[in-house]
Protein backbone atom coordinates (compact mmCIF):
# COMPACT_ATOMS: atom_id res chain seq x y z
CA UNK A 1 0.00 0.00 0.00
CA UNK A 2 2.96 1.98 0.62
CA UNK A 3 4.15 1.92 -2.83
CA UNK A 4 0.77 2.48 -4.63
CA UNK A 5 0.46 5.67 -2.67
CA UNK A 6 4.32 6.60 -3.90
CA UNK A 7 3.53 5.84 -7.80
CA UNK A 8 0.60 7.44 -7.22
CA UNK A 9 2.18 10.54 -5.82
CA UNK A 10 5.00 10.53 -8.08
CA UNK A 11 2.56 10.19 -10.78
CA UNK A 12 0.52 13.36 -9.58
CA UNK A 13 3.22 15.45 -9.59
CA UNK A 14 4.95 14.19 -12.80
CA UNK A 15 1.92 15.08 -14.70
CA UNK A 16 1.06 18.31 -13.33
CA UNK A 17 4.22 19.61 -14.64
CA UNK A 18 3.18 17.99 -18.16
CA UNK A 19 1.94 19.88 -21.23
CA UNK A 20 -0.68 17.52 -21.55
CA UNK A 21 -1.76 18.88 -17.67
CA UNK A 22 -1.97 22.32 -18.76
CA UNK A 23 -4.35 22.04 -21.87
CA UNK A 24 -6.62 19.91 -19.61
CA UNK A 25 -6.45 23.34 -17.34
CA UNK A 26 -6.92 25.34 -20.10
CA UNK A 27 -9.32 23.52 -21.76
CA UNK A 28 -12.06 22.75 -18.59
CA UNK A 29 -10.78 26.13 -16.95
CA UNK A 30 -11.43 28.40 -20.44
CA UNK A 31 -15.07 26.16 -20.59
CA UNK A 32 -16.40 27.72 -17.38
CA UNK A 33 -14.69 31.02 -18.43
CA UNK A 34 -16.47 31.01 -21.95
CA UNK A 35 -20.22 30.27 -20.45
CA UNK A 36 -19.79 33.05 -18.06
CA UNK A 37 -18.71 35.42 -20.70
CA UNK A 38 -21.44 34.43 -22.44
CA UNK A 39 -23.89 34.61 -19.99
CA UNK A 40 -25.29 30.82 -19.84
CA UNK A 41 -26.35 31.39 -15.84
CA UNK A 42 -28.39 34.50 -17.09
CA UNK A 43 -31.26 32.87 -18.92
CA UNK A 44 -33.87 30.80 -17.91
CA UNK A 45 -35.00 28.40 -20.23
CA UNK A 46 -37.78 25.52 -19.45
CA UNK A 47 -38.59 26.81 -15.64
CA UNK A 48 -35.23 26.20 -14.76
CA UNK A 49 -32.82 28.61 -13.46
CA UNK A 50 -29.29 29.33 -15.31
CA UNK A 51 -27.46 27.53 -12.89
CA UNK A 52 -28.74 24.21 -14.16
CA UNK A 53 -28.55 25.49 -17.49
CA UNK A 54 -24.84 26.09 -16.48
CA UNK A 55 -24.07 22.31 -15.58
CA UNK A 56 -26.26 21.09 -18.17
CA UNK A 57 -24.02 22.24 -20.78
CA UNK A 58 -20.62 22.03 -19.06
CA UNK A 59 -21.82 18.01 -18.68
CA UNK A 60 -22.73 17.95 -22.14
CA UNK A 61 -19.93 19.56 -23.56
CA UNK A 62 -17.81 17.54 -20.79
CA UNK A 63 -19.32 14.02 -22.12
CA UNK A 64 -17.50 14.79 -25.80
CA UNK A 65 -13.97 16.27 -24.02
CA UNK A 66 -13.58 14.19 -21.18
CA UNK A 67 -13.38 10.33 -22.38
CA UNK A 68 -10.99 11.76 -25.32
CA UNK A 69 -8.59 13.52 -23.39
CA UNK A 70 -8.28 10.85 -20.36
CA UNK A 71 -7.87 8.21 -23.39
CA UNK A 72 -5.10 10.13 -25.12
CA UNK A 73 -3.34 11.32 -22.31
CA UNK A 74 -3.57 7.86 -20.46
CA UNK A 75 -3.12 5.16 -22.95
CA UNK A 76 0.51 6.07 -22.98
CA UNK A 77 1.11 5.59 -19.67
CA UNK A 78 2.19 1.82 -19.44
CA UNK A 79 2.79 1.39 -23.42
CA UNK A 80 4.93 5.04 -23.91
CA UNK A 81 6.43 3.74 -20.82
CA UNK A 82 7.16 0.69 -22.20
CA UNK A 83 8.59 1.75 -25.37
CA UNK A 84 10.69 4.33 -23.74
CA UNK A 85 12.39 1.79 -21.58
CA UNK A 86 11.27 4.04 -18.64
CA UNK A 87 9.04 0.66 -17.12
CA UNK A 88 12.10 -1.76 -17.74
CA UNK A 89 13.86 0.96 -15.35
CA UNK A 90 10.98 1.61 -12.89
CA UNK A 91 10.26 -1.64 -12.58
CA UNK A 92 13.83 -3.24 -11.66
CA UNK A 93 12.91 -1.55 -8.14
CA UNK A 94 11.11 -4.11 -5.56
CA UNK A 95 7.92 -2.53 -6.38
CA UNK A 96 4.60 -4.85 -6.90
CA UNK A 97 2.79 -5.16 -9.98
CA UNK A 98 -0.09 -4.20 -8.18
CA UNK A 99 0.90 -1.24 -6.56
CA UNK A 100 2.43 -0.18 -9.49
CA UNK A 101 -0.43 -0.92 -11.64
CA UNK A 102 -3.44 0.67 -9.15
CA UNK A 103 -0.61 3.21 -8.16
CA UNK A 104 -0.32 4.89 -11.48
CA UNK A 105 -4.03 4.99 -11.87
CA UNK A 106 -4.95 5.99 -8.58
CA UNK A 107 -2.98 8.92 -9.70
CA UNK A 108 -4.08 9.70 -12.78
CA UNK A 109 -7.37 9.59 -11.73
CA UNK A 110 -6.83 12.44 -9.07
CA UNK A 111 -5.04 14.23 -11.64
CA UNK A 112 -7.95 14.07 -14.49
CA UNK A 113 -10.82 14.71 -11.59
CA UNK A 114 -10.13 16.95 -9.87
CA UNK A 115 -9.71 20.01 -12.28
CA UNK A 116 -13.13 18.94 -13.85
CA UNK A 117 -15.10 18.70 -10.70
CA UNK A 118 -13.01 22.15 -9.88
CA UNK A 119 -14.35 23.70 -12.77
CA UNK A 120 -18.24 22.63 -11.94
CA UNK A 121 -17.52 23.75 -8.59
CA UNK A 122 -16.40 27.13 -9.66
CA UNK A 123 -19.42 27.14 -12.35
CA UNK A 124 -21.86 26.60 -9.52
CA UNK A 125 -20.43 29.63 -7.27
CA UNK A 126 -21.05 31.78 -10.44
CA UNK A 127 -24.16 31.14 -10.37
CA UNK A 128 -24.95 31.32 -6.91
CA UNK A 129 -23.12 34.76 -7.30
CA UNK A 130 -25.61 35.28 -10.18
CA UNK A 131 -28.20 34.95 -8.18
CA UNK A 132 -29.61 31.68 -8.67
CA UNK A 133 -30.34 28.80 -6.15
CA UNK A 134 -28.23 26.00 -5.38
CA UNK A 135 -29.54 22.71 -7.39
CA UNK A 136 -28.36 20.39 -4.68
CA UNK A 137 -29.65 17.07 -6.50
CA UNK A 138 -28.11 18.42 -9.99
CA UNK A 139 -24.81 19.14 -8.63
CA UNK A 140 -24.68 15.69 -6.66
CA UNK A 141 -25.50 13.70 -9.68
CA UNK A 142 -23.11 15.15 -11.75
CA UNK A 143 -20.62 14.99 -9.13
CA UNK A 144 -21.50 10.92 -9.39
CA UNK A 145 -21.21 11.23 -13.48
CA UNK A 146 -18.11 13.26 -13.62
CA UNK A 147 -16.46 10.37 -10.89
CA UNK A 148 -18.09 7.77 -12.97
CA UNK A 149 -17.12 8.73 -16.65
CA UNK A 150 -13.47 9.22 -15.16
CA UNK A 151 -13.58 5.99 -14.09
CA UNK A 152 -14.93 4.16 -16.81
CA UNK A 153 -12.76 6.15 -19.53
CA UNK A 154 -9.23 5.34 -17.18
CA UNK A 155 -10.36 1.96 -17.08
CA UNK A 156 -10.47 1.59 -20.89
CA UNK A 157 -7.40 3.45 -21.53
CA UNK A 158 -5.34 1.48 -18.99
CA UNK A 159 -6.76 -1.74 -20.43
CA UNK A 160 -5.69 -0.31 -23.99
CA UNK A 161 -2.44 0.67 -22.35
CA UNK A 162 -1.64 -2.91 -21.11
CA UNK A 163 -2.57 -4.97 -24.16
CA UNK A 164 -0.27 -2.95 -26.84
CA UNK A 165 2.94 -2.80 -27.35
CA UNK A 166 3.36 0.40 -28.95
CA UNK A 167 2.19 3.87 -28.41
CA UNK A 168 0.85 4.75 -31.66
CA UNK A 169 -1.60 1.30 -31.99
CA UNK A 170 -2.61 2.55 -28.24
CA UNK A 171 -3.56 5.91 -29.41
CA UNK A 172 -5.46 4.83 -32.94
CA UNK A 173 -7.61 2.42 -30.16
CA UNK A 174 -8.55 5.31 -28.09
CA UNK A 175 -9.62 6.94 -31.25
CA UNK A 176 -11.55 4.11 -32.22
CA UNK A 177 -13.45 3.58 -29.24
CA UNK A 178 -14.02 7.54 -28.37
CA UNK A 179 -15.62 7.74 -32.62
CA UNK A 180 -17.44 3.98 -31.78
CA UNK A 181 -19.23 5.62 -28.57
CA UNK A 182 -19.65 9.17 -29.71
CA UNK A 183 -20.98 7.71 -32.92
CA UNK A 184 -23.73 5.33 -31.27
CA UNK A 185 -25.98 8.06 -29.22
CA UNK A 186 -29.45 8.82 -30.04
CA UNK A 187 -29.24 11.83 -32.39
CA UNK A 188 -26.46 9.46 -34.41
CA UNK A 189 -26.33 6.43 -35.91
CA UNK A 190 -28.83 5.38 -33.63
CA UNK A 191 -31.12 7.42 -35.05
CA UNK A 192 -30.29 6.19 -38.48
CA UNK A 193 -30.73 2.76 -37.49
CA UNK A 194 -34.60 3.66 -35.88
CA UNK A 195 -35.12 5.32 -39.10
CA UNK A 196 -34.26 2.43 -40.89
CA UNK A 197 -36.49 0.25 -38.78
CA UNK A 198 -33.48 -1.68 -37.25
CA UNK A 199 -34.64 -4.44 -34.58
CA UNK A 200 -35.76 -1.88 -31.48
CA UNK A 201 -34.50 -4.49 -28.92
CA UNK A 202 -31.25 -4.62 -30.92
CA UNK A 203 -31.13 -0.30 -30.35
CA UNK A 204 -32.29 -0.43 -27.18
CA UNK A 205 -29.86 -2.80 -26.23
CA UNK A 206 -26.94 -0.62 -27.84
CA UNK A 207 -28.28 2.10 -26.44
CA UNK A 208 -28.37 0.62 -22.74
CA UNK A 209 -24.61 -0.32 -23.18
CA UNK A 210 -22.95 2.98 -24.53
CA UNK A 211 -22.08 4.74 -21.23
CA UNK A 212 -21.85 7.65 -23.58
CA UNK A 213 -25.45 7.16 -24.11
CA UNK A 214 -26.42 6.27 -20.88
CA UNK A 215 -24.50 9.37 -19.40
CA UNK A 216 -26.57 11.60 -21.38
CA UNK A 217 -29.36 10.47 -21.20
CA UNK A 218 -28.76 10.62 -17.28
CA UNK A 219 -27.48 14.18 -17.18
CA UNK A 220 -30.17 15.62 -19.26
CA UNK A 221 -33.05 13.82 -17.92
CA UNK A 222 -32.36 16.13 -14.89
CA UNK A 223 -32.97 19.33 -16.75
CA UNK A 224 -35.88 18.34 -19.35
CA UNK A 225 -36.92 15.00 -17.72
CA UNK A 226 -39.54 14.76 -20.77
CA UNK A 227 -35.82 14.17 -22.82
CA UNK A 228 -37.52 16.17 -25.92
CA UNK A 229 -34.27 16.66 -27.06
CA UNK A 230 -32.67 13.74 -26.84
CA UNK A 231 -34.96 11.44 -29.34
CA UNK A 232 -37.08 8.36 -28.72
CA UNK A 233 -34.52 6.37 -27.56
CA UNK A 234 -34.09 8.13 -24.84
CA UNK A 235 -37.45 8.86 -23.75
CA UNK A 236 -37.93 4.55 -24.17
CA UNK A 237 -35.60 3.97 -21.63
CA UNK A 238 -36.37 6.76 -19.18
CA UNK A 239 -40.22 5.77 -19.30
CA UNK A 240 -39.02 2.12 -18.81
CA UNK A 241 -36.64 2.34 -16.30
CA UNK A 242 -38.17 5.05 -14.34
CA UNK A 243 -36.25 8.32 -13.59
CA UNK A 244 -34.36 6.94 -10.14
CA UNK A 245 -33.44 3.60 -11.55
CA UNK A 246 -32.14 5.22 -14.46
CA UNK A 247 -29.74 7.87 -12.96
CA UNK A 248 -28.71 4.23 -10.45
CA UNK A 249 -27.54 2.69 -13.51
CA UNK A 250 -26.30 5.69 -15.40
CA UNK A 251 -23.61 6.05 -12.37
CA UNK A 252 -22.67 2.32 -11.45
CA UNK A 253 -22.92 0.50 -15.06
CA UNK A 254 -19.77 2.92 -16.51
CA UNK A 255 -18.40 2.65 -12.75
CA UNK A 256 -18.44 -1.08 -13.05
CA UNK A 257 -17.11 -1.38 -17.05
CA UNK A 258 -14.58 0.82 -16.18
CA UNK A 259 -13.39 -1.63 -12.90
CA UNK A 260 -13.80 -4.32 -15.43
CA UNK A 261 -11.25 -3.15 -17.77
CA UNK A 262 -9.01 -1.61 -15.04
CA UNK A 263 -9.12 -5.02 -14.14
CA UNK A 264 -9.04 -6.78 -16.97
CA UNK A 265 -5.78 -4.70 -17.71
CA UNK A 266 -3.89 -5.66 -15.10
CA UNK A 267 -4.58 -9.31 -15.47
CA UNK A 268 -2.99 -8.99 -18.25
CA UNK A 269 0.09 -6.81 -16.88
CA UNK A 270 0.02 -9.35 -14.60
CA UNK A 271 0.43 -13.24 -17.26
CA UNK A 272 1.96 -11.51 -20.03
CA UNK A 273 5.72 -10.29 -20.67
CA UNK A 274 6.03 -6.65 -18.96
CA UNK A 275 8.17 -5.65 -21.73
CA UNK B 1 22.14 -17.84 -6.32
CA UNK B 2 20.97 -17.73 -9.76
CA UNK B 3 19.48 -21.19 -11.25
CA UNK B 4 18.31 -21.39 -14.48
CA UNK B 5 17.25 -24.51 -16.21
CA UNK B 6 16.17 -25.51 -19.72
CA UNK B 7 15.48 -21.74 -19.82
CA UNK B 8 13.61 -21.38 -23.32
CA UNK B 9 12.07 -17.71 -24.88
CA UNK B 10 10.04 -17.58 -28.05
CA UNK B 11 9.79 -14.41 -30.04
CA UNK B 12 7.49 -15.58 -32.67
CA UNK B 13 8.80 -18.60 -34.32
CA UNK B 14 12.41 -17.78 -32.55
CA UNK B 15 13.99 -19.33 -29.70
CA UNK B 16 15.61 -16.11 -27.97
CA UNK B 17 16.36 -17.85 -25.28
CA UNK B 18 16.92 -21.76 -26.33
CA UNK B 19 17.09 -24.47 -23.29
CA UNK B 20 19.64 -22.35 -21.56
CA UNK B 21 20.78 -24.16 -18.13
CA UNK B 22 23.30 -22.31 -16.14
CA UNK B 23 24.08 -21.88 -12.47
CA UNK B 24 25.54 -18.81 -11.21
CA UNK B 25 27.10 -18.73 -7.75
CA UNK B 26 27.34 -15.69 -5.11
CA UNK B 27 30.06 -13.93 -5.59
CA UNK B 28 30.67 -14.98 -9.69
CA UNK B 29 32.08 -11.94 -11.47
CA UNK B 30 30.51 -12.83 -15.22
CA UNK B 31 31.25 -11.00 -18.35
CA UNK B 32 27.97 -12.40 -20.82
CA UNK B 33 28.97 -11.64 -24.18
CA UNK B 34 27.94 -12.55 -27.66
CA UNK B 35 27.09 -10.63 -30.81
CA UNK B 36 23.88 -8.47 -31.15
CA UNK B 37 20.35 -10.67 -30.70
CA UNK B 38 22.31 -13.81 -28.85
CA UNK B 39 19.82 -13.24 -26.19
CA UNK B 40 21.93 -11.39 -23.09
CA UNK B 41 19.06 -8.74 -22.64
CA UNK B 42 16.75 -11.41 -22.55
CA UNK B 43 18.76 -13.79 -20.72
CA UNK B 44 18.86 -11.10 -18.09
CA UNK B 45 15.52 -9.57 -18.00
CA UNK B 46 13.91 -12.98 -17.49
CA UNK B 47 16.07 -12.98 -14.35
CA UNK B 48 14.90 -9.47 -13.65
CA UNK B 49 11.28 -10.72 -13.75
CA UNK B 50 9.85 -9.38 -16.84
CA UNK B 51 9.37 -11.94 -19.28
CA UNK B 52 7.22 -15.15 -19.01
CA UNK B 53 9.26 -18.46 -20.49
CA UNK B 54 8.11 -20.50 -22.48
CA UNK B 55 9.99 -23.55 -20.64
CA UNK B 56 12.39 -23.71 -17.93
CA UNK B 57 12.47 -21.99 -14.67
CA UNK B 58 14.70 -19.47 -13.32
CA UNK B 59 15.22 -19.14 -9.69
CA UNK B 60 16.99 -16.18 -7.48
CA UNK B 61 18.14 -17.07 -4.10
CA UNK B 62 15.20 -19.76 -4.50
CA UNK B 63 12.74 -17.07 -5.85
CA UNK B 64 11.01 -17.30 -9.18
CA UNK B 65 11.37 -13.82 -10.42
CA UNK B 66 8.17 -13.58 -11.84
CA UNK B 67 6.19 -14.98 -8.90
CA UNK B 68 8.31 -13.46 -6.26
CA UNK B 69 9.33 -10.55 -8.12
CA UNK B 70 10.02 -8.16 -4.49
CA UNK B 71 12.11 -10.66 -3.27
CA UNK B 72 14.00 -11.07 -6.14
CA UNK B 73 13.86 -7.27 -6.63
CA UNK B 74 14.94 -6.15 -3.37
CA UNK B 75 18.59 -8.34 -4.28
CA UNK B 76 19.32 -6.28 -6.95
CA UNK B 77 20.28 -3.54 -8.93
CA UNK B 78 20.39 -2.98 -12.79
CA UNK B 79 21.56 -0.48 -15.09
CA UNK B 80 19.85 -0.57 -18.11
CA UNK B 81 22.03 0.11 -21.63
CA UNK B 82 20.36 3.57 -22.29
CA UNK B 83 19.46 5.84 -19.55
CA UNK B 84 15.54 5.74 -20.13
CA UNK B 85 13.71 9.33 -20.86
CA UNK B 86 12.52 9.37 -16.83
CA UNK B 87 10.16 12.83 -16.73
CA UNK B 88 10.94 12.83 -12.26
CA UNK B 89 13.35 15.17 -11.08
CA UNK B 90 16.17 14.06 -9.34
CA UNK B 91 14.34 14.54 -6.11
CA UNK B 92 11.38 12.22 -7.36
CA UNK B 93 13.58 9.54 -8.38
CA UNK B 94 15.63 9.46 -5.48
CA UNK B 95 12.39 9.51 -3.38
CA UNK B 96 10.60 6.20 -5.34
CA UNK B 97 14.21 4.37 -4.98
CA UNK B 98 14.75 5.19 -1.53
CA UNK B 99 10.92 4.50 -0.68
CA UNK B 100 11.14 1.18 -2.54
CA UNK B 101 14.58 -0.05 -2.02
CA UNK B 102 14.64 0.84 1.75
CA UNK B 103 17.70 3.06 1.34
CA UNK B 104 17.88 6.67 2.45
CA UNK B 105 18.78 9.43 -0.70
CA UNK B 106 21.82 10.58 1.45
CA UNK B 107 23.78 7.35 0.31
CA UNK B 108 22.66 7.35 -3.04
CA UNK B 109 24.22 11.13 -2.74
CA UNK B 110 26.92 9.88 -1.75
CA UNK B 111 27.67 7.42 -4.04
CA UNK B 112 26.91 10.25 -6.98
CA UNK B 113 29.93 12.47 -5.59
CA UNK B 114 31.75 9.48 -5.56
CA UNK B 115 31.02 9.45 -8.96
CA UNK B 116 31.80 13.21 -9.40
CA UNK B 117 28.63 14.19 -9.96
CA UNK B 118 27.14 16.54 -7.62
CA UNK B 119 23.14 16.09 -7.59
CA UNK B 120 22.59 18.69 -5.34
CA UNK B 121 22.90 21.53 -7.91
CA UNK B 122 20.12 19.11 -9.90
CA UNK B 123 17.80 18.34 -7.77
CA UNK B 124 14.38 19.52 -9.11
CA UNK B 125 15.37 19.04 -12.56
CA UNK B 126 13.82 16.11 -14.94
CA UNK B 127 15.99 13.29 -15.10
CA UNK B 128 15.88 13.01 -18.85
CA UNK B 129 16.83 16.68 -18.99
CA UNK B 130 20.40 15.77 -17.83
CA UNK B 131 23.68 14.96 -20.30
CA UNK B 132 24.25 11.43 -21.07
CA UNK B 133 26.91 11.41 -18.66
CA UNK B 134 25.10 12.81 -15.77
CA UNK B 135 22.17 10.13 -16.44
CA UNK B 136 24.75 7.27 -16.45
CA UNK B 137 26.20 8.18 -13.19
CA UNK B 138 23.28 9.05 -11.27
CA UNK B 139 21.63 4.83 -12.52
CA UNK B 140 25.06 3.36 -11.21
CA UNK B 141 25.32 5.85 -7.97
CA UNK B 142 21.22 4.46 -7.39
CA UNK B 143 22.89 0.54 -8.41
CA UNK B 144 25.12 1.06 -5.85
CA UNK B 145 23.49 2.57 -2.83
CA UNK B 146 21.35 -0.23 -3.18
CA UNK B 147 24.13 -2.63 -1.55
CA UNK B 148 22.83 -5.17 -3.22
CA UNK B 149 23.86 -8.81 -3.52
CA UNK B 150 23.29 -9.10 -7.22
CA UNK B 151 24.30 -6.62 -9.47
CA UNK B 152 23.22 -6.44 -13.42
CA UNK B 153 24.70 -3.81 -15.69
CA UNK B 154 24.04 -3.78 -19.30
CA UNK B 155 26.44 -1.93 -21.53
CA UNK B 156 27.04 0.25 -18.04
CA UNK B 157 29.71 2.18 -19.46
CA UNK B 158 28.25 3.57 -22.66
CA UNK B 159 27.52 6.72 -22.41
CA UNK B 160 30.54 7.62 -19.63
CA UNK B 161 33.68 9.47 -20.90
CA UNK B 162 36.87 7.42 -19.90
CA UNK B 163 37.75 9.30 -16.65
CA UNK B 164 34.33 8.24 -15.61
CA UNK B 165 34.83 5.19 -16.81
CA UNK B 166 37.80 4.39 -14.55
CA UNK B 167 36.53 5.68 -11.50
CA UNK B 168 33.36 3.66 -12.28
CA UNK B 169 35.76 0.41 -11.98
CA UNK B 170 37.57 1.68 -9.07
CA UNK B 171 34.11 1.64 -7.22
CA UNK B 172 33.14 -1.71 -8.34
CA UNK B 173 36.77 -3.19 -7.38
CA UNK B 174 35.89 -2.03 -3.52
CA UNK B 175 31.99 -4.60 -3.93
CA UNK B 176 32.35 -7.17 -1.54
CA UNK B 177 33.51 -10.20 -2.75
CA UNK B 178 29.89 -12.46 -1.82
CA UNK B 179 27.89 -9.76 -4.31
CA UNK B 180 27.05 -11.53 -7.71
CA UNK B 181 27.72 -9.03 -10.71
CA UNK B 182 26.86 -10.17 -14.30
CA UNK B 183 28.05 -7.26 -17.05
CA UNK B 184 26.54 -6.98 -20.51
CA UNK B 185 29.49 -5.94 -22.56
CA UNK B 186 30.89 -6.26 -26.01
CA UNK B 187 34.26 -5.05 -24.32
CA UNK B 188 35.63 -7.51 -22.67
CA UNK B 189 39.28 -5.90 -22.19
CA UNK B 190 37.66 -3.28 -19.61
CA UNK B 191 35.73 -5.38 -17.58
CA UNK B 192 38.48 -8.23 -17.66
CA UNK B 193 40.23 -7.32 -14.83
CA UNK B 194 36.81 -7.53 -12.80
CA UNK B 195 35.52 -10.92 -13.93
CA UNK B 196 36.01 -14.34 -12.82
CA UNK B 197 33.76 -16.03 -15.53
CA UNK B 198 33.21 -15.03 -19.01
CA UNK B 199 29.93 -16.54 -20.69
CA UNK B 200 29.41 -16.19 -24.67
CA UNK B 201 26.26 -16.58 -26.03
CA UNK B 202 24.95 -16.84 -29.50
CA UNK B 203 21.67 -17.59 -31.12
CA UNK B 204 20.21 -17.82 -27.72
CA UNK B 205 22.48 -20.73 -26.31
CA UNK B 206 25.57 -20.67 -23.88
CA UNK B 207 28.59 -21.50 -26.11
CA UNK B 208 31.15 -21.07 -23.74
CA UNK B 209 31.42 -21.23 -20.23
CA UNK B 210 34.39 -20.19 -18.80
CA UNK B 211 36.06 -19.63 -15.32
CA UNK B 212 39.06 -17.05 -15.22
Amino acid sequence: MRNLLLVAKLDIKESTRSKWFFVYLLVFGGLMALFFITGITDSVVMGFTGLSRLLLVYMQVTIVILPIFILITTVKSISGDRESAILEYMLSFPVALRDYYWGKMLGRFVIVFVPVMIALVIGVLWGLFKGGELPWKVLIVYSLFLFSLCALFLGIAFFISTIVKSHDVALGASFVVWILMLAFIDIALIGLMLANRWNDDFIIALALLNPLEVFRVGAISLFDPELTVMGPVAYFLLDTFGHKLFLFYAVFYPLVLGALFAFAGFWVFRKRDLL
Amino acid sequence: MIAIKEATKRFLDTNVLDHITLTIKRGDKIALMGPNGAGKTTLVRTILGFYHLDMGEVRVEGFDPVKNRVEVLKRTSFIPQTPPPIKLSLNELMEYVSKSSHITPKSIMQEASRMDLDISKHLAKPFFKLSGGMKQKMLIAIALAKRSDLLIFDEPTANLDPKAREKFYALLQEMPDSATTIYVTHRIEEVEPLVNRKIYMDLGKVIEDERV
